[in-house]
């Protein structure tokens, strides 16, 4: 085998230019038997991965199935254990993600990289300034940032400030930034997360021009929709292995569902009996300012799993944020059974038997650092069965944890073991434990699946399961929209801060929600039957 | 409530290695037992009954400070105030102990009390201010009690008038300071039972385990109904207490009070946590680990004068201890996560 990488150091090399030229049959990058560990956790095994020119190349799976690590392996930003990379066929070996762009792999990642108190122009040359006698040449700046955006048709400000701008106009930087070296390989993570529905447009343009122009793009996405609408090929990864290699024209939404999850959809989702009994949850025209919030009104009863669908930053987490008392109400009224609660607090409404699990475990949800015990009693440790007067009943604790641990199927369950440590999905149990240590008949699940891997993920379905069977409320906020499909009695669609649609029973489907979520059915014109 | 505490056994039994005891205790009992390795070896007067008994007695002040520090660092804060806290205390109770003497010079015990009663609401005051400047204002704790600590100094000084305040009468300095209660001075007899409360105050209490929880993670605490505000300032109080309590012993110790008199304990409180371990991040330490940082400076200062190393190149070697344990606190942090 020809072991003569091509480096950054070799590059400048005439052999080395020969071989990034296409050789006809080879594939623009090819990634070969890819491994890579952290700790005892595979994130990627044995993964191949092939992208031709011109191609815009999905790469599918759930939170941790692999593809951010594979991403960050051929942008040069992780280092792969074995495996290896090659370009037209040619053997390449990225050290950071530097030497990447040199090879033309540019990648645009969720985390924008921008120094946010620079400008525009600032930005987009990082680290390729323009010099001249060790100066910063201004004016070679200024026309290369002008031809970037105008070849992108991005119309910005190029002395603006990038803490000013929106964050889709960020993301525009973030973009010229990594076409500026006018890459082969452009890898985009999920770019439209944070785009309205007139940006991602234009952004498909823009993905249609290079792709004609004959460069190969990696394209994340969670949005089904948007494989369809933009994408050529898709490869489904799930737990850090390769799955299949699919071209879109021959998949629909199910059977992508069912490769990205490994199972059937029957498998995934409970049955759940419907069951209403009275209102446990009433939101009367409830208004969020900071959000742009108004008027949002829902009930969720006894027995039943309500959802709440609606793109990112539709407003439809800060529903049940604003009734846990975690924004500030404009306008409006929460009531847990009988009880009006004028202003929520968290410690009110725990009070009032409402649960919140946030979708933000890391920032808001759990002590990474302190013990399982400790994070699951926390909300509870002043309670009388935790606590007298003021010294707590330690006893009383553990086995309260041990029991809330076990239910939940915390595996391996180690009640000093800092939570950090733990799996994402083990992590995710022990928030919902913690949440059982007050008792509570209402519980509101923000993106209760985010981040998890599959058999964890069903496991907290079962667990929503047992909760309405006994006869509990739940509310399921949820971004990935076959789970508030599949597991809701009831669904209300939130667009722009408001309400627009509320199904129930069997009008819940997929194509009213996506109209819902869009307002009109320009993204659903490739619908399938 | 019949769970087996079969957790109890889960602890594994395999890993036995010196990684793994680090990460458990930390790198202090390692300095502690070189220093006193090496201090016994070469300097026999080190291991004396006078010395161990010195030792003890220097490390009082320290450790009582050092605790009152810990719990505001636990919630994620800093006291920088704490030396300032010490003379401010220090004067007042001195104050109230020659006006009460003042005007009735009979009334000793009653001078008494109200020394140490005005003492210790000096304290509680200036942690008061600190903690209802952090938790309610929200200003950065390194800023806050840098500006409490600042204009303490110049009210202490404005008290004064500069001079230091003398006059203390020997009833004080013996109750307080150098008489023998079950063979041990009175300030060993308050730290030992300090230590206890505070020890049961961070490990068996709710607002204990909420100082940790609020340092931990603030906004996870507030979700699950703990007011975050109430405990850092309930953190500041605790520390401004302590560091009055050692102002007052500081007085009944040296029978004089002056603004700087506690200066050198504010960073050296603060050593002696992250020497122990504690982080400076919030949410982890013991006080048992504070109590062993604060006697290992002690030791080691009483040490390096033992075997005469020159004052200056002790503050080098002080400084390099903190930076060596700071740095093994980080590899600590990465280690456990």
């Amino acid at each position: 085998m020809d072991a003569t990488y091509i480096t950054f150091d070799n590059l400048r090399r005439p052999a080395a230019q020969q071989a990034l030229q296409a050789v006809p049959g080879e594939p623009l990058l090819r990634a070969r038997s890819i491994c890579k560990r952290y700790g005892n956790v595979h994130a990627l095994s044995d993964m191949g991965f092939e992208l031709q020119e011109g191609e815009v190349h999905v790469l599918f799976g759930e939170n941790g199935a692999g593809k951010s690590t594979l991403i960050s392996t051929i942008a040069g930003a992780v280092q792969p254990d074995s495996g290896e990379l090659c370009m037209h066929g040619h053997p390449v070996r990225l050290r950071n993600v530097h030497e990447a762009r040199k090879l033309g792999i540019a990648a645009m990642f969720q985390e924008f990289s921008l120094a946010p108190h620079l400008s525009v122009e600032e930005n987009i040359m990082l680290g390729a300034e323009p010099c001249r006698n060790g100066f910063i040449d201004g004016k070679a700046r200024r026309e290369r940032v002008a031809g970037v955006l105008k070849r992108c048709g991005f119309s910005l400000d190029p002395q603006a400030m990038v803490a000013t701008l929106s964050r889709a106009q960020q993301q525009m930087v973030e973009m010229a930034k990594a076409l500026l070296t006018q890459p082969k390989v452009l890898i985009l993570d999920e770019p439209t997360a944070s785009l309205s529905e007139k940006e991602t447009l234009a952004l498909f343009d823009l993905v249609r021009k290079l792709r004609e122009q004959g460069v190969g793009i990696i394209y994340i996405t969670h949005r089904i929709k948007e494989i369809e609408t933009i994408g050529d090929t898709v490869t489904v990864l799930r737990d850090g292995k390769y799955i299949a290699t699919v071209p879109v024209r021959e998949v629909n939404h199910q059977r992508l569902v069912e490769l990205m999850t490994g199972r059937t959809f029957q498998d995934l989702y409970p049955r759940i009996e419907h069951r209403a009994g009275e209102p446990l949850l009433r939101i009367d025209g409830l208004s969020v300012r900071r959000v742009g919030l108004e008027g949002a009104s829902i009930e969720v009863r006894a027995g039943e799993v309500v959802g709440l669908a609606g793109l990112v930053g539709c407003g439809k987490s800060e529903i049940g944020r604003a009734a846990f008392g975690l924004e500030e109400i404009a306008e409006g009224t929460v009531r847990v059974k009988d009880q009006t609660i004028a202003r929520p607090t968290p410690a009110g409404m725990l009070a009032a038997g409402l649960s919140y699990i946030t979708s933000d475990r890391r920032n808001e949800g759990l002590m990474m650092l302190r013990s399982t015990q400790e994070n699951i009693t926390l909300s509870a440790l002043g309670s009388a069965a935790l606590s007298r007067l003021g010294l707590v009943r330690r006893a009383r604790e553990r086995s309260m944890a041990q029991q809330l641990g076990t239910r939940l199927r915390v595996h391996p369950l180690d009640q000093d073991k800092a939570v950090g440590k733990y799996s994402g999905g083990n992590q995710q149990k022990v928030l919902i434990s913690k949440s059982l240590a007050r008792p509570a008949n209402v519980f509101i699940f923000d993106e209760p699946t985010v981040g998890i891997d599959v058999s964890a993920r069903v496991e907290v379905y079962a667990f929503i399961k047992e909760l309405v069977d006994a006869g509990d409320a739940v509310l399921v906020i949820s971004s990935d929209l076959p789970e508030v499909l599949n597991l809701s009695h009831r669904l209300y669609v939130v667009r722009d801060g408001r309400i627009v649609d509320h199904m129930v029973g069997d009008e819940v489907e997929e194509s009213r929600a996506l109209l819902g979520f869009f307002g009109d059915p320009i993204l659903s014109h490739q619908d399938h039957p | 409530m019949s769970t087996p505490l079969s957790s109890l056994s889960s602890t594994p039994a395999a890993a036995f290695s010196a990684k793994s005891w680090f990460v458990k205790l930390g790198i202090l009992p390692f300095l502690l037992a070189a220093s006193i390795l090496y201090f016994a070896g070469s300097e026999p007067r080190f291991l004396s009954g006078d010395n161990l008994f010195n030792v003890a007695r220097q490390s009082t002040f320290l450790i009582i400070v050092a605790m009152g520090q810990m719990i505001v660092i636990v919630t994620a804060g800093l006291d920088l105030s704490a030396g300032s806290i010490i003379g401010f205390s220090g004067v007042v109770a001195a104050l109230a102990l020659n006006q009460v003497l003042g005007t009735s010079p009979e009334a000793i015990w009653l001078s008494i009390a109200a020394a140490v009663g005005a003492g210790l609401c000096a304290g509680l005051l200036v942690g008061a201010i600190n903690g209802f400047g952090v938790s309610v204002l929200g200003v950065p704790p390194f800023m806050m009690t840098l500006g409490t600590m600042t204009s303490l100094i110049g009210v202490t000084l404005s008290l004064t008038n500069g001079l230091p305040v003398t006059g203390v009468p020997d009833e004080f300095m013996r109750l307080l300071g150098y008489g023998r209660v079950l063979g041990m001075t009175p300030p060993i007899l308050i730290t030992i039972g300090l230590f206890v409360l505070v020890f049961v105050l961070l490990n068996r209490t709710t607002t204990g385990r909420y100082f940790y929880a609020v340092g931990s993670n603030a906004r996870a605490a507030q979700l699950s109904g703990i007011s975050t505000r109430k405990h850092v300032f309930l953190a500041y109080l605790f520390a401004g207490l302590l560091a009055a309590v050692a102002g007052v012993l500081f007085v009944a110790r040296t029978g004089s009070a002056e603004a700087m008199n506690g200066q050198p304990y504010t960073l050296q409180a603060i050593a002696a946590c992250v020497i122990g371990g504690v982080s400076l991040f919030g949410g982890m330490g013991r006080v048992r680990d504070v109590l062993l940082g604060a006697l290992f400076i002690t030791i080691l200062t009483n040490g390096m004068n033992l075997v005469r190393v020159e004052s200056y190149v002790q503050q080098i070697v002080l400084g390099a201890v903190l930076i060596v344990s700071l740095v093994a606190d980080q590899l600590r942090l990465k280690w456990l996560t």
